[in-house]
């Protein structure tokens, strides 16, 4: 390996390099301004204008997300917020998207844990056509029958594609395998063959009428728009809405196993095996947030990262490796993801488990810290470029409860963060003694040398399995 | 909507493109070289794409994986991508990072080899093959994306093979293939230099000529392999693919004209009535309609060489046959083939690009990439100033002409991914060729 450089010694007329530069002055930088108002049915306006660009986004929360799903009726909530765009009392499907399509824009629809959405983003000049619409398919949808066994039948062709798809089986087995069944979280935010097929017409319409209410729903209006034109356009579409939502029961959030136990997806011949590893952490409204995600940062967040730098550039048993909160408003999943070779499956989980301990065991050194603090305060500003980012930055204050002060304190709290916050929220809040792994792989391959690093007791699964149940 | 765009060039040929927008305080620094995998040799498949990584294994002044730590700590992020025919670098900082940016690519551009070591390579090589694992070998259809190229482009033809390339390849790499592939294409007359953002213009250009301006032009490149195509293939080629998926997927592609030319906007068009969003016929006559499809969607390549490409794709709605799905998929071409289309899905389709087109300009990031792309493709940057009206200059009739050339029978490419299972008799791969 020695000759390598003079091997490689070619364009030898190559110039010495200049010395490397240092940062300049930085420039000021604020999150874009905003004014929140509330109309007297409840609804909540957030406007921030910006004008760099003539578009406008405007985006709906509504407090109507997955974890509202009646028990067994789990999927209804996405079906709500899917259907939204099949058609109003005044517009079959058909027509609602011509008309919104011919101004330049799509309504997407969707729903997560915690709340739904109706977002779109058009050119400004067209924005009170739109706003128009956006409200009609809020407060008025038709919901046809035809069009919701539609949606029904392709959740089912999701379900299908999903027995094939190993990084989707091991997203789906984790989320069934880390809460107590009994929670809402143990099942499927989409919903599964058993709870689709009870979702009717009238359970829709009934959803819709308890949850999409005024005071359940906050409206962010960013981009080239004025704050009163904004509020006036809100309060033309919006102002009449009437009705009370119902008050929400946040789901249990205990963890299935106590204990730290294995769970093999059998996929036969697997080239790669889809590793998760974590456990149910903190919730998103925490006193350690900020420290907490720092930690994250040094451990998997970053290209930088501890499970990175070891798992891919080290030692190349993948393409990437990372870890990430799956932010709720109650305790949310921490979760470890990577996909490595079949051979080396074992010696990944080895390393991840490695690095899982050693976070909690010894204080991060300066060097980490600092360059997770400085990532993360500077990429602030590139966060919030386009309109859709500040508008989803801004929902984040209404789904969290996070106060108005959040992005103008963003940075200073981020940067306040020590050495030693890092190791008592690492063994505050990473816990070994609940770790669970999921592998979607060849278990027969994979099973005996995972058992020797003794990481818990081990269960196998066929990837058709819905009753995960785990054997004593 | 305009982008400002000035373009300067360096005596050693760097081309040299600045946007400035002091709206934030962020810098997006884009460095296109024109090479891809359409320059590598045919015995060395996935070169360009392995040499995509090397370039952050270090340089000169510059430590293995540094780069990312340095521009990760500077607050700003980063990456690098391969296409057929190029492949870029990029990062956004805090504007103050600015010549942090600058000098990193200059190191790497003018001093990269004396960095690369057997290790490295190696260490690349495995994880390659992994990013090939992930995206390609162990994904439902994941192998489309180099089986369509490899139909509708002939045997030979640099757009012909597979960019990530194959196992036996990769292995076969070698650092002196590194060092062969650098010097022949990593040089500054090869290459496009973007800004966009918040900088000094006169300070900006002050440290590109101190870290580019001494590094020296290159030598002759080989030119690429003939690209010429004839516009349509003559015949519809059929691929059945048994995988392990759970529905049958089809994938049709046509031969398209290159980007940037009349043609191409036509076939960009075509492909949005066809295949874009809800209101498209696609969608409206297969997912909804006659529920054969579970989604559809049709969309254009964009490669401004040789021939571009129309791709349509649809995944079976269940318990409906693979020929089922290829009977309406192509009942909807046949009839935009012989049919045409009308102004009202034309002004549909013009409002959506035109509103995507300038949501995504928001981003400093998109803006130099765009910016890079132009210049490297046709020497002006300034045309990314032009597309919306590109798109505008073209009626219901230039669409349906494109139509009637290109979205025929003699011009088709099918790739059917059919469960395996379904189809235990069928273990390989079958392909045929109807005139």
């Amino acid at each position: 390996m020695s000759a390598d450089v003079t091997t490689l010694s070619g364009r030898s007329e190559t110039p010495a390099a200049p010395p490397r530069p240092g940062p300049g002055a930085p420039r000021a930088y604020r999150f874009p301004a905003f004014e929140t108002r509330v109309l007297p049915n409840g609804l909540r306006i957030t406007v921030a204008p910006v004008r760099a660009f003539p578009v406008v986004t405007t985006l709906a929360v509504i407090e109507a997300g997955a974890a509202r799903d009646p028990r067994n009726e789990e999927g209804l909530a996405r079906l709500v917020t899917g259907a939204l765009t099949e058609g109003t009392r005044d517009m079959d499907a058909l027509v609602l998207a011509t008309r919104l399509e011919m101004l330049g824009t799509t309504l997407d629809t969707g729903a997560d844990w915690d709340s739904a959405i109706a977002q779109l983003t058009a050119l400004s000049s067209r924005i009170d056509d739109a706003m128009a619409v956006l409200a009609e398919v809020l407060r008025q949808p038709a919901f046809p029958e035809s069009e919701l066994g539609r949606l029904c039948a392709e959740r089912l062709a999701d379900l299908a594609q999903l027995q094939a798809e190993p990084r989707g089986l091991a997203d789906v087995f984790f989320t069934r395998l880390l809460y107590e069944p009994a929670s809402r979280f143990a099942r499927l935010a989409g919903g599964d063959e058993r709870s689709i097929a009870r979702l009717t017409q009238e359970r829709v319409q009934a959803f819709h009428a308890e949850c999409f209410r005024p005071d359940a729903t906050s409206l962010m209006i960013v981009g080239d728009i004025d704050v009163e034109h904004a509020v006036q356009l809100a309060t033309q579409h919006f102002g009449d809405w009437t009705g009370t939502a119902s008050a929400i029961v946040e789901p249990g959030t205990r963890q299935r196993h106590p204990e730290p136990r294995v769970h093999l997806v059998h996929k036969a011949g697997a080239s790669q095996s889809e590793v998760r590893v974590g456990h149910v952490a903190i919730p998103r409204l925490h006193d350690d947030y900020f420290p907490v995600v720092v930690m994250n940062a040094i451990l998997g967040g970053l290209f930088s990262s501890r499970l990175n730098l070891n798992l891919r550039e080290e030692h190349a048993y993948t393409y990437g490796a990372h870890s990430a909160f799956d932010w709720r408003r109650t305790a949310s999943p921490f979760e470890i993801t990577t996909a490595v070779e079949t051979a080396v499956t074992a010696d990944a989980l080895r390393e991840i488990v490695h690095e899982f301990t050693r976070i909690r065991e010894a204080p991060v050194s300066d060097a980490e810290l600092s360059l997770a603090i400085s990532y993360l305060v500077g990429v602030f500003p590139i966060r919030f470029e386009t309109t859709a980012e500040v508008a989803g930055g801004l929902a984040n204050l209404e789904i969290f409860n996070l106060p108005p002060t959040y992005f103008d304190t963003y940075r200073d709290r981020v940067a306040a963060v020590t050495v030693d916050d890092v190791l008592r929220v690492a063994r505050a809040h990473l816990d070994p003694s609940r770790l669970q792994v999921v592998v979607v792989g060849d278990a027969d391959a994979i099973r005996e040398p995972i058992a020797a690093l003794a990481l818990g007791p081990i269960s196998v699964y066929e990837p058709t399995d819905d009753d995960v149940v785990t054997p004593a | 909507m305009h982008i400002p765009v000035e373009s300067y060039r360096l005596p050693n040929g760097l081309q040299v493109v600045l946007s400035e927008d002091h709206t934030a305080p962020i810098v997006a620094v884009n460095l296109w070289y024109h090479v891809g995998s359409a320059n590598e040799r045919l015995e060395r498949t996935g070169f360009a794409h392995l040499f995509e990584h090397m370039l952050f294994q270090g340089s000169a002044n510059v430590e293995a994986n540094e780069h990312f730590e340095l521009v990760q700590r500077a607050g700003g992020t980063l990456n690098g991508s391969t296409w057929l025919d190029r492949t870029n670098y990029y990062e956004t900082l805090p504007s103050h990072q600015l010549a942090l940016a600058l000098w990193l690519e200059a190191d790497r551009m003018g001093r990269m080899l004396p960095a690369m070591t057997q290790q490295k390579l190696d260490t690349q090589r495995d994880v390659v093959k992994n990013e090939r694992r992930w995206t390609v070998d162990n994904q439902p259809y994941g192998s489309w994306w180099e089986r369509l190229p490899a139909l509708v482009f002939p045997e030979g033809h640099p757009f012909n093979h597979s960019l990530i390339g194959s196992m036996e390849h990769l292995t076969d790499a070698s650092l002196e293939d590194v060092a062969a592939f650098f010097q022949l294409y990593y040089t500054p007359d090869n290459a496009v230099l973007t800004l966009a953002g918040d900088f000094d213009r006169a300070e900006a250009m002050r440290l590109i000529v101190e870290y580019y301006g001494s590094i020296p032009r290159g030598e002759a490149r080989p030119p690429l392999r003939d690209m010429t195509l004839p516009p349509v293939s003559g015949d519809t080629r059929r691929e059945v693919v048994p995988d392990a998926v759970a529905l049958p997927r089809l994938f049709v592609a046509c031969r398209t004209p290159v980007f940037g030319t009349d043609g191409y906007y036509a076939a960009s068009l075509a492909a949005a009535v066809l295949g874009l969003r809800t209101g498209c016929r696609l969608e409206q006559s297969l997912v909804r309609r006659q529920r054969v499809a579970s989604q559809a969607s049709a969309f254009t390549y964009d490669l401004a060489k040789g021939s571009d490409m129309l791709v349509v794709d649809a995944t079976a709605h269940p318990g409906v046959t693979p020929e089922q799905l290829e009977a309406a998929v192509l009942a909807e071409l046949d009839a935009i083939h012989h049919d045409g289309v009308t102004d009202a899905e034309i002004t549909r389709a013009r409002a959506l690009i035109e509103t995507s087109f300038v949501t995504s300009m928001q981003s400093a990031a998109e803006r130099a990439d765009q910016l890079s792309r132009f210049a490297t493709y046709f020497g002006d940057p300034s045309l990314v100033n032009t597309q919306v009206d590109r798109y505008r200059a073209l009626s219901a009739a230039d669409v349906s002409a494109l139509a009637r050339e290109r979205l025929g029978p003699d011009n088709r490419v099918l790739l059917m991914y059919v469960p395996a299972d379904a189809d235990a008799d069928a273990a390989d791969v079958v392909s045929e060729a109807t005139a």
